[in-house]
């Protein structure tokens, strides 16, 4: 039997936050939960994994601080020898203070743009990509639950969508996966 | 819940002023036939005053913030931050009482202006840039100015807290209206006299020496002492298991505020410091000269300390709810804070003849058990908990 996805759609998030509770204590697994606004509490609900943007945000900030080190000394210092407010030393450690707002800079630039960036490719919203999200609706006033049988073996679809129905669902829908 | 001072909190402080008076008179009696030995006195209620007096103004200025922008989240904490201000009238009384030493010594060699000497030509002491700047920095003026910024501080907490205590009973949305209204006029005054009270109080030390990020730095830093008590009177408490209505998310927001906190103030430390060093002109760069000079490893270890703990230890989201490692940080903050005010004022005054000693750590200690116990005794005067704020409510639900 090909892999199943159940989405069920309801119109109100306490509702399905409850619904999905529900169907958590009786052992279901639920994949996934489309909603156009984020919902609060529903993460430790439905068992979503913390973030890992944060390290991705600091080795965008590490390369940002090397590049910039790196590129400033070679420009100020090795290139073209720079007299930076009177003191013609010609080191870089010896002018670092003059370096630091570019470098705190560009350290954030990096983060900021390689963290938004990577945000958008891991959620598949760069543009022009297409939506993976089940129904338009979602993005308006509606709720969505997705539910995978490859996540529940123990439970038949049948068992599931009864689950599903008595937790206030206002449509259900079911698709092969390919 | 009505709060009772615990044994141990009683013992606790009193061994603190015990310990620190006695370090006071041994420091008294190894430096009483010096020759600086008043100047260094003076400066060490100079110093003390201005740091305790800080934390209460600190804590005053985040309840008026809170006011200002009508924030829900703080009023489980909000009587914690009251308890804090709530020092603000012994900080002013300390305050008035070092500035009246200070002006019947005329400045005892901490604030050169108030020598008359040094505006007097046929002396030979004459200074003509204090003898330019005496227009504004002149006894009557100074105290008038002293007055102001006192008294204004003054009536707002009185203000403040009488209508916070009276909330309590009738409720409804009138009072926290009027506190906006007054919160944000208090900010408005705040913004320009947190700037000039530390030109004339801290400034005027290095007289010939100004700096138009000083009051901002100044401020920063009061502000992040502030936060620093609040976050560990809240921790205090909670472990003696007052405050049932504080989750870990408040405790979450208030070690951002001191993290961030921390971060604007090293931001200004280092504007101020490199734009000196940058543009390098003599009578900027000699209040630097004169740190580097004499208190170069303090100077320097002191900005370190107030920028690296905080940023190592409280990056991430566990740190800033971790009861330990907060108190950690936080301690080790206050204790830089107070040193960056030490040195604020002895670098300048005492230069070459400051040294931390008997006395400074004595009179640090002593006041800071007194500080401590006024507060625990603040704590006792209402219940920990606000009964009708408009945002109770959402206070308690608070999760981020």
């Amino acid at each position: 039997m090909a892999d199943k996805v159940i989405y069920a759609m309801y119109d109100d998030d306490e509702v399905l936050k409850d619904g999905a509770k529900k169907l958590v204590s009786k052992g279901v697994k639920v994949a996934d939960v489309f909603s156009p606004f984020p919902i609060h509490g529903i993460d430790p609900i439905i068992g979503v994994e913390q973030t890992r943007l944060g390290i991705f945000a600091f080795i965008y900030g590490l390369i940002g601080l090397t590049l910039a080190t790196v590129g400033m000394r070679y420009f100020m210092i090795v290139d073209w020898p720079m007299n930076i407010g009177g003191k013609p030393s010609f080191s870089y450690m010896d002018n670092m203070l003059a370096f630091i707002p570019i470098t705190f800079e560009f350290t954030v630039l990096c983060a900021a743009h390689g963290m938004a960036i990577t945000y958008l490719i891991a959620n598949r919203t760069l543009p022009g990509m297409k939506a993976k999200n089940p129904d338009p609706r979602t993005t308006d006033d509606r709720f969505v639950m997705e539910l995978r049988t490859a996540d529940n073996h123990d439970f038949s679809v049948a068992d599931l969508e009864k689950m599903l129905k008595e937790t206030g669902i206002v449509e259900l829908e079911q698709k092969d996966i390919v | 819940m009505e709060f009772t001072i615990a044994k141990k909190a009683k013992t606790f402080t009193l061994a603190l002023i015990v310990i620190g008076a006695l370090f006071t008179a041994i420091g008294v009696a190894m430096n009483i036939g010096d020759h600086h030995f008043a100047q260094r006195l003076i400066a060490n209620g100079l110093i003390d005053s201005l740091f305790f007096f800080s934390i209460g103004l600190g804590a005053l200025f985040f309840l008026a913030l809170q006011y200002a922008t009508e924030t829900g989240w703080y009023v489980a904490v909000k009587r914690v931050i009251e308890a804090v201000a709530g020092f603000l009238p012994y900080g002013i009384g300390m305050m008035v009482l070092i500035m009246l030493v200070l002006t019947l010594t005329d400045g005892a060699h901490i604030y050169i202006w108030m020598d008359p000497d040094m505006t007097n030509p046929a002396s030979h002491h004459y200074d003509p840039i204090i003898e330019g700047k005496a227009a504004y920095l002149n006894k009557p003026f100074f105290w008038i100015r002293t007055v102001v910024y006192l008294a204004t501080y003054y009536i707002f907490w009185v203000g403040f807290r009488k209508r916070s205590l009276e909330e309590d009973k009738v409720g409804g949305t009138e009072i926290h209206f009027k506190n906006y209204k007054k919160g944000a006029l208090f900010l408005v005054f705040f913004a320009v006299f947190s700037s000039t009270s530390s030109w004339d109080w801290i400034m005027s030390i290095d007289v010939h020496w100004f700096s138009t990020l000083f009051g901002w730095y100044t401020f920063a830093g009061m502000w992040v002492s502030a936060m620093v008590v609040i976050v560990l009177l809240t921790l205090y408490l909670k472990k003696l298991g007052y405050l049932p209505k504080v989750n870990d998310s408040h405790i979450h927001d208030l070690g951002k505020w001191t993290f961030a906190i921390s971060f604007l103030w090293s931001y200004l430390w280092f504007s101020q410091f490199m734009l000196i060093w940058y543009a390098n002109i003599g009578e900027e760069v000699v209040y630097y000269m004169m740190r580097i000079e004499n208190f170069k490893v303090l100077y320097f270890s002191m900005f370190l300390i107030n920028f690296a703990f905080p940023m190592l230890l409280l990056m991430s989201r566990e740190a800033k709810r971790h009861a330990g490692i907060l108190t950690l940080v936080g301690v080790i903050i206050l204790i830089g804070h107070w040193l960056d005010v030490y040195i604020m004022v002895s670098a300048g005054s005492m230069g070459a003849n400051a040294h931390i000693g008997f006395l400074e750590i004595g009179m640090a200690v002593a006041l800071a058990g007194v500080f401590m116990r006024i507060i625990l005794v603040n704590l006792t005067k209402a219940p920990l908990s606000p009964v009708n704020h408009p945002y109770l409510d959402e206070s308690i639900h608070h999760e981020i």
